[in-house]
C-alpha cells in the first residue's frame, strides 16, 4: 500500500485515505462556446498514457478532503513529488511525447 | 507401526502419541510431526495422484514448496474441510482426518492413470490445438473425460465455519525468516534495542538449524545454543517472534503481509478464537532471510514416490526422525545431497551409490564417502528408475558424451535422493520489483537494485553455507540499523563442522534414451515434462513468458518454486540462447497458498459491506416491510398485509396514495448543502437549470451533466436563502455528485466562494402524496401557511412540524398534490409516528420504494440510472425544458452540439404500451422491428422501466428506442423465451397528462 503525502495535511498517509482523479494540468477552456468540435474533443477526451512521471490530481477523501497535483512513476509506482492545485508541475518533461517515445523503444 | 522411525533422531516429542486417518486409514505419529513425516514414518510415501496424468505421487519436499503431497483434511463440525493442504506443512493432531485427492475409485488403483498412457496426446498445447479439432470431437470424447479427470482437489461444499482476524502492525525492522541468517540479524539488532519483528513460516525457528545441525555453535550445541537464542528473543521488550507466519507478499512502502496460521494445529482450538491473522505490516527496513529452495533434477521417473529432494530426506531425519528408505541412491550435481547422504548412512540408512554427475568430486566428500563404505559413482548419471507407487531401483551408467552413457547397471533400492543444487529464495524481493543479477559462476539469479528499504541476508544471496549466512545476517542487520540512523555492535556467530559446498546446473540428465520418450518432470504439480518445454520451444515460444504459458510451467499453486530454472535451463538450451537472455517470470504474492478467509479478515456476514438505514427504518422493520437494497442503504420496497403477495400490496399502495394519501420515507435522498456569497453562481455553473432568479423559499427540478453532456443525476433544489441552497441527489449518487461538486469547485474555479457539505444523514425525509396530503400534515405544522395559494407546488418553507424544526417542501414526484418533510434525522420516527396517527383518519397507506417507482413511472419522472445509462442526454431523455437557454455555460453544455449528441437516430426516452394490456415487459428486454425474425435481429433499444399500473388498469413501460421519438404512435416487437410481445410508442406521460392533479 502505497504512503502519498498530503501536500495540506503535511503528512505521508496510506493509499487507503486517498483516491485518484485524473491526469493534471488539465484547465477547463475558459469560453468553452469557442472551442472547436476538435478542441473540446481534446479537452473531454485525450489524455497521455505515460510510461514514466505521469501528473495526476489526487484526492485526499478521507481526509482534509482536497484535491491536489502529483507528479508519478508509473513504472516504479513511486510518487516523485506532490503539490497544491495550481502549483506548476515541478519538472518540464513530465509528460507528453517525450516520455511516450519511451514507450515505442 | 513407525517402522520408520529413527531413534534418538528428531524433535518430535515421543512421549505424546497423535492418532489420525489418511484415506480412512488410522495411523499414529507423535507431536511434532506433519502429515507427511507421520505417514512417512508408517512407511507411507504415496499420497496423492498428479493433476492432468494422474500418476501416483509422494513427498518431494518436507516444506511449502511441496508440489505433490496435496491431501485434503477436515477438522470435526461442517464447514472445516480443506482441500490441496499441503502434507509437508500440516501439523499432526488427535483425531485429524485427512484424505488424498485426484483420484477414482481409490489411490491405489485409479481409472484417471490412463491419461498418463495417453500421454503424447496429452502434451503442451493440448488444450489450444484440440479447439480446432472437429467440435464433435471435442463435445463428445476429450471433454467429458478432461473436466471428469480435471481440477486439484475438491472445492469445499459448506460455508467456511472459521472467523479470521486482521491486524496492523507498525515496526522499526521486520525480518522474514528465522534461520541461521535471520536469527543473527535479530539478535544483533535486538541487543542494539532496534524494534524488531521476526516471523517465521514454521512452527519452530531455526531454519535450516533444525535440518542439518552443525556439531556446535558458539563451542555449544546447537540444539542448546538455539534454545538460548528463542528464550533471548522472546523476553526482549523490543523484539516479537511469530512463528505459523508467513510472509506472503511485499507491497509498496516496505508494507508486508503475514499471514499466521493460529489454530490449524490444535485438536481443540479455543472457543471463539480466529483460525487465521493476516498482519499488514509497515517496517522501517526489511531484511529477507528465506535461504534457498533445493531444485530437483530432471530425469526419467524423476517423479515416482521414494524420489526425493536431498535436503528434505535429511529435515525427515533431522527434525522428524524419520528415515524415508532402507536403501536410498543419491543422485546429485551439488555437494549437498553427499551430506544428506552422511546423514542417512549415519542414521543407518544403506546408501548403495552416490551418482554425481559432476566429472569431479572433491577429495574430502571422496573420502568421507569411503569411511563411510558408499560407492561414489562421479560423471555418472541416472537413466531411468523402476517401480510406480514406489521406487524400486534405478539404472545408471557413466556419461560418455553429450547426451550419452556406457556401462549401465541397476542398482535396487527404496528412495532417491535427488539435489540440483539451490535456488535463492527471492520470491519477496521480486514482489517489489527488485532487479534479478545472473550470477554466470555459479548460475543463479541474485538480488540486484533494490526499489524497497529492504536488505537480503544468506541463502537468498546464494551464500551456501551457515557460517556465511550468520555471518551474512549480522551484517545486513548492521547495513539496516545503519539506515535507521543507528549503530549496531557486530556480533559473531562461530559454526564447527560447517558444510560449505557447490555445485552445476543442469538440464536433462544424460541418458541415451529418446528425450521425448522421456516422463522426465520440471514442474511436478502441473505435470509439465522436459518434453514440453522443448515442444514448445519448437512450436515457436521464444519468450520464456510465452513458454510458461504454453505449457503452464510454473503456473499451478506452488508457482514454480522447485521448477522455474528447470523449465528456464532446458528452454535455454533448447532456444540455443544463454539463460539469463531467456528471462525469468514474474514471481506474484501470495509467496504460498493462502486462503480466501485469511484475506477476507473480519469483511464477511454483516460485516462484509456497511448497511445504512434510517431513522424509520426500525419502524418499518417493525411494520412488515420487506425490504430491498438501494446502494448501501437498506429501503422499505413494500408493505404486506396478510395475504398480500408483492403484486397485490403495490396494488394497493398505489391505490390507496391516489386516492386518498400515502406517507413514505424518502431519508435516503441525498442531501447537499451548498453555501456562501457564489452559491448561485456555481448552481449556475454545475446544474443545467438557470439558478439566478430562482427566488429563495421557491425550488426547481435540478439536472446534472457529466462534461460529456450526459445526464448524471437529478433532483428538487430548494433555496433557502440568497446565499443557502438544499440539493437533493439520487439514493445513489450522493457522494459521486458530492465529488463532482468539489473537483470543479476546488480545482477549476478556486475563485468562488462556496461551501459544500453533505447533509444526508442529516435529515429524516417523510414525503406525503395523494389528496388528503394537506389535510394529514396542516395541523403539525406552524410557521408555514399551507394553502394552495400561500404555499404552491415547487414552494419550500422553513418552519415547525409535530415541534420538530422542519424544511418542509412541496414537491412531488408521483404527481399527486405532495409534500416532502425534512427535520432532523433523529426526530424521523417520532414525526413519522405523530403523521402516521392523523392518517388512519384518512385510511393513509404506508408505501414503499416498488410504488414509489410505479407513481413515478405513471407521470414520466425518470430515474437516473436506471432510464439513463451514461448515454443518454437531456434531449434524449426529454429534458430539454430543464436547460437554461440563456445560461453561456454549464458543466457539459458545450457537449450538446457536438456532432454525434445531435443525430437523429439516437436512443430516445419514450413510452410502451403492449397490443396485450396484462402483459408487463421485463426490464432490460431488448427491442426489434416488428416482424423482425432473423437471427441475430437488429436491436433498437431496450425496456428502462416496466409496471402494472393500477391507476391504468394496464401495464406501461418506458424505453431507450432509436430514434424513438419519429417513430411515435407506431410498433415495436420485443422478442421474450417463448413469445414475442407486440407494443406501441406513445409519450412517457401516461396519467394526468395535464398535471391537474398537483395543484389541488
Ligand atoms: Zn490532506
Amino acid at each position: 500500500m502505497l504512503l502519498i503525502h498530503c501536500p495540506y495535511c503535511k503528512e505521508k498517509l496510506p493509499e487507503l485515505e486517498f483516491e485518484y482523479a485524473g491526469q493534471a494540468h488539465i484547465a477547463r477552456p475558459d469560453n468553452p462556446a469557442e472551442q472547436t468540435d476538435a478542441e473540446w474533443r481534446d479537452y473531454l477526451f485525450i489524455r497521455s498514457n505515460v510510461r514514466g512521471d505521469h501528473a495526476e490530481q489526487w484526492r485526499h477523501s478521507h481526509g482534509c478532503g482536497r484535491y491536489f497535483n502529483a507528479l508519478r512513476n508509473t513504472v516504479s509506482d513511486k510518487f516523485i513529488a506532490t503539490y497544491e492545485i495550481g502549483q506548476a508541475c515541478p519538472t518540464s518533461h513530465a509528460e507528453g511525447e517525450e516520455n511516450n517515445e519511451q514507450l515505442e523503444s | 507401526m513407525n517402522n520408520w522411525r529413527v531413534d534418538g533422531k528428531g524433535r518430535i516429542n515421543r512421549d505424546k502419541r497423535v492418532r489420525f486417518t489418511f484415506d480412512g486409514v488410522s495411523y499414529q505419529g507423535y507431536e511434532g510431526d506433519t502429515v507427511a513425516s507421520a505417514l512417512l514414518a508408517n512407511g507411507v510415501h504415496l499420497m496423492g495422484r498428479s493433476f492432468k496424468y494422474h500418476r501416483p505421487r509422494g513427498p518431494v519436499t518436507a516444506g511449502s514448496e511441496e508440489p505433490n503431497a496435496l491431501i485434503g483434511t477436515s477438522r470435526s463440525g461442517t464447514g472445516r474441510f480443506e482441500p490441496n493442504t499441503r502434507a509437508t506443512v500440516q501439523e499432526l493432531y488427535e483425531g485429524l482426518t485427512t484424505v488424498s485427492q485426484n483420484k477414482w475409485p481409490s489411490l491405489k488403483f485409479d481409472v484417471g492413470a490412463v491419461n498418463d498412457k495417453l500421454h503424447k496426446l496429452f502434451a503442451a498445447g493440448f488444450y489450444y490445438k484440440t479447439f480446432m479439432w472437429p467440435k464433435s470431437f471435442w463435445d463428445k470424447v476429450y471433454e467429458p473425460v478432461i473436466r471428469a479427470s480435471a481440477g486439484l482437489g475438491v472445492s469445499p461444499t459448506e460455508p467456511d465455519a472459521d472467523t479470521y482476524a486482521s491486524r496492523y502492525l507498525h515496526t522499526e525492522l521486520l525480518i522474514v525468516g528465522a534461520g541461521p541468517a535471520g536469527l543473527a540479524a535479530a539478535l544483533t539488532a535486538a541487543r542494539n534495542g532496534t524494534e524488531v519483528v521476526l516471523v517465521d513460516e514454521n512452527r519452530e525457528l531455526g531454519g535450516s538449524l533444525l535440518s542439518e545441525a552443525p556439531s556446535a555453535i558458539d563451542g555449544n550445541n546447537t540444539e542448546s545454543w538455539l534454545a538460548e537464542v528463542i528464550t533471548e528473543l522472546e523476553a526482549r521488550d523490543n523484539v516479537r517472534v511469530m512463528t505459523r507466519a508467513t510472509a506472503i507478499g511485499y507491497y509498496h512502502e516496505n508494507m508486508v503481509g503475514v499471514a499466521e496460521k493460529l489454530t490449524d494445529h490444535m485438536a481443540h482450538p479455543p472457543a471463539n478464537a480466529p483460525r487465521e491473522r493476516m498482519w499488514r505490516i509497515r517496517a522501517q527496513e526489511v531484511i529477507l532471510a528465506q535461504g534457498a529452495l533445493e531444485r530437483p533434477l530432471v530425469f526419467d521417473g524423476n517423479d515416482r514416490p521414494g524420489v526425493m529432494m536431498a535436503g528434505a530426506t535429511q529435515t525427515y531425519l533431522n527434525r522428524y526422525g524419520v528415515k524415508v528408505g532402507n536403501a536410498a541412491v543419491v543422485v546429485t550435481s551439488h555437494d549437498s545431497a553427499w551430506y544428506a547422504a552422511f546423514d542417512l548412512a549415519d542414521a543407518g540408512v544403506k546408501i548403495p551409490a552416490i551418482v554425481d554427475v559432476r566429472a569431479t568430486v572433491n577429495e574430502y566428500l571422496q573420502s568421507e564417502a569411503q569411511k563411510r563404505g558408499i560407492t561414489a559413482k562421479v560423471g555418472h548419471s541416472v537413466t531411468s528408475v523402476s517401480g510406480t507407487k514406489r521406487v524400486s531401483g534405478v539404472k545408471i551408467g557413466r556419461i560418455s558424451g553429450d547426451q550419452q552413457v556406457a556401462d549401465i547397471s541397476s542398482i535396487p533400492c527404496d528412495a532417491v535422493l535427488m539435489s540440483g543444487g539451490w535456488t535463492p529464495s527471492l520470491h519477496l524481493f521480486s514482489h517489489t520489483k527488485g532487479s534479478l543479477h545472473w550470477d554466470e559462476e555459479n548460475e543463479v539469479f541474485l538480488p540486484g537494485e533494490r526499489t524497497e528499504r529492504c536488505h537480503i541476508a544468506g541463502g537468498g544471496r546464494g551464500l551456501w553455507s551457515q557460517q556465511a549466512a550468520f555471518d551474512d545476517g549480522v551484517h545486513a542487520a548492521q547495513q539496516a540499523l545503519t539506515s535507521l540512523g543507528q549503530s549496531a555492535q557486530a556480533l559473531s556467530v562461530d559454526v564447527d563442522g560447517d558444510r560449505a559446498g557447490s555445485g552445476v546446473v543442469m538440464e536433462e540428465l544424460p541418458s541415451n534414451n529418446d528425450k521425448l520418450a522421456r516422463r522426465a518432470f520440471v514442474d511436478f504439480q502441473n505435470d509439465v515434462t522436459a518434453k514440453d518445454i522443448r515442444l514448445a520451444v519448437r512450436e515457436g515460444m521464444l519468450s520464456i513468458e510465452h513458454v510458461k504459458r504454453f505449457t503452464t510451467n510454473g503456473m499451478a499453486t506452488d508457482q514454480g518454486k522447485m521448477s522455474n530454472m528447470n523449465g528456464l535451463k532446458i528452454a535455454a538450451d533448447e532456444l540455443g540462447r544463454p539463460t539469463p537472455k531467456v528471462g525469468l517470470t514474474t514471481f506474484r504474492p501470495p509467496y504460498t497458498p493462502t486462503t480466501f478467509g485469511t484475506f477476507a479478515g473480519y469483511h464477511k456476514d454483516e460485516l462484509f459491506e456497511v448497511t445504512r438505514k434510517t431513522n424509520i427504518d426500525s419502524w418499518a422493520e417493525e411494520n412488515g416491510a420487506v425490504f430491498e437494497p438501494v446502494s448501501l442503504w437498506r429501503r422499505a420496497w413494500y408493505y404486506p398485509k396478510a395475504g398480500e403477495d408483492m403484486h397485490a400490496a403495490v396494488a394497493r399502495e398505489c391505490r390507496e396514495t391516489r386516492a386518498s394519501v400515502g406517507m413514505f420515507d424518502a431519508s435516503t435522498l441525498g442531501k447537499i448543502e451548498v453555501v456562501g456569497p457564489d452559491a448561485a453562481e456555481f448552481m449556475n455553473r454545475m446544474y443545467t437549470n438557470p439558478w439566478t432568479k430562482l427566488a429563495a423559499g421557491r425550488c426547481r427540478y435540478g439536472l446534472l451533466l457529466g462534461e460529456d453532456g450526459f445526464i448524471r443525476d437529478d433532483g428538487v433544489i430548494g433555496r433557502i436563502s440568497e446565499d443557502r441552497f438544499h440539493v437533493t441527489t439520487t439514493t445513489g449518487g450522493a457522494a459521486r455528485v458530492l465529488t463532482m461538486m468539489e473537483h470543479f469547485l476546488q480545482t477549476e474555479w478556486p475563485d468562488l466562494d462556496v461551501w459544500l457539505t453533505s447533509t444526508t444523514e442529516q435529515w429524516s425525509t417523510i414525503a406525503l402524496n395523494g389528496p388528503n396530503a394537506r389535510k394529514v400534515l396542516e395541523p403539525f405544522v406552524k410557521g408555514a401557511d399551507l394553502s394552495a395559494e400561500a404555499f404552491p407546488h415547487m414552494a419550500l418553507r422553513e418552519c415547525s412540524v409535530g415541534s420538530f424544526e422542519a424544511r418542509l417542501f412541496r414537491v412531488s414526484f408521483t404527481g399527486e398534490l405532495g409534500f416532502e418533510v425534512n427535520v432532523p434525522s433523529e426526530h424521523g420516527r417520532a414525526l413519522w409516528e405523530i403523521l402516521y396517527q392523523e392518517g388512519k383518519k384518512y385510511d393513509m397507506c404506508v408505501y414503499g420504494t416498488e410504488t414509489m417507482h410505479v407513481l413515478r413511472a405513471e407521470k414520466g419522472f425518470i430515474i437516473v440510472g436506471q432510464d439513463t445509462d451514461g448515454t443518454v442526454t437531456p434531449a434524449d431523455a426529454g429534458l430539454t425544458w430543464a436547460i437554461g437557454k440563456k445560461k453561456p455555460d454549464f458543466v457539459g453544455k458545450r457537449s450538446l452540439t457536438r456532432p454525434d449528441m445531435l443525430l437523429p437516430n439516437r436512443k430516445q426516452l419514450v413510452g410502451l404500451l403492449t397490443e396485450d394490456p396484462s402483459v408487463v415487459l421485463e426490464e432490460g428486454a431488448q427491442i426489434v422491428e416488428t416482424g423482425d425474425t432473423a437471427i441475430p435481429a437488429k436491436m433498437l433499444g431496450h425496456v428502462t422501466s416496466s409496471y402494472w399500473s393500477e391507476a391504468l388498469g394496464r401495464s406501461i413501460a418506458m424505453a431507450l428506442i432509436e430514434g424513438g421519438f419519429e417513430r411515435n404512435s407506431t410498433s415495436i416487437d420485443v422478442p421474450m423465451p417463448g413469445q414475442t410481445h407486440r407494443a406501441t410508442i406513445s409519450g412517457t406521460v401516461f396519467y394526468d397528462p395535464d398535471g391537474d392533479r398537483i395543484k389541488m
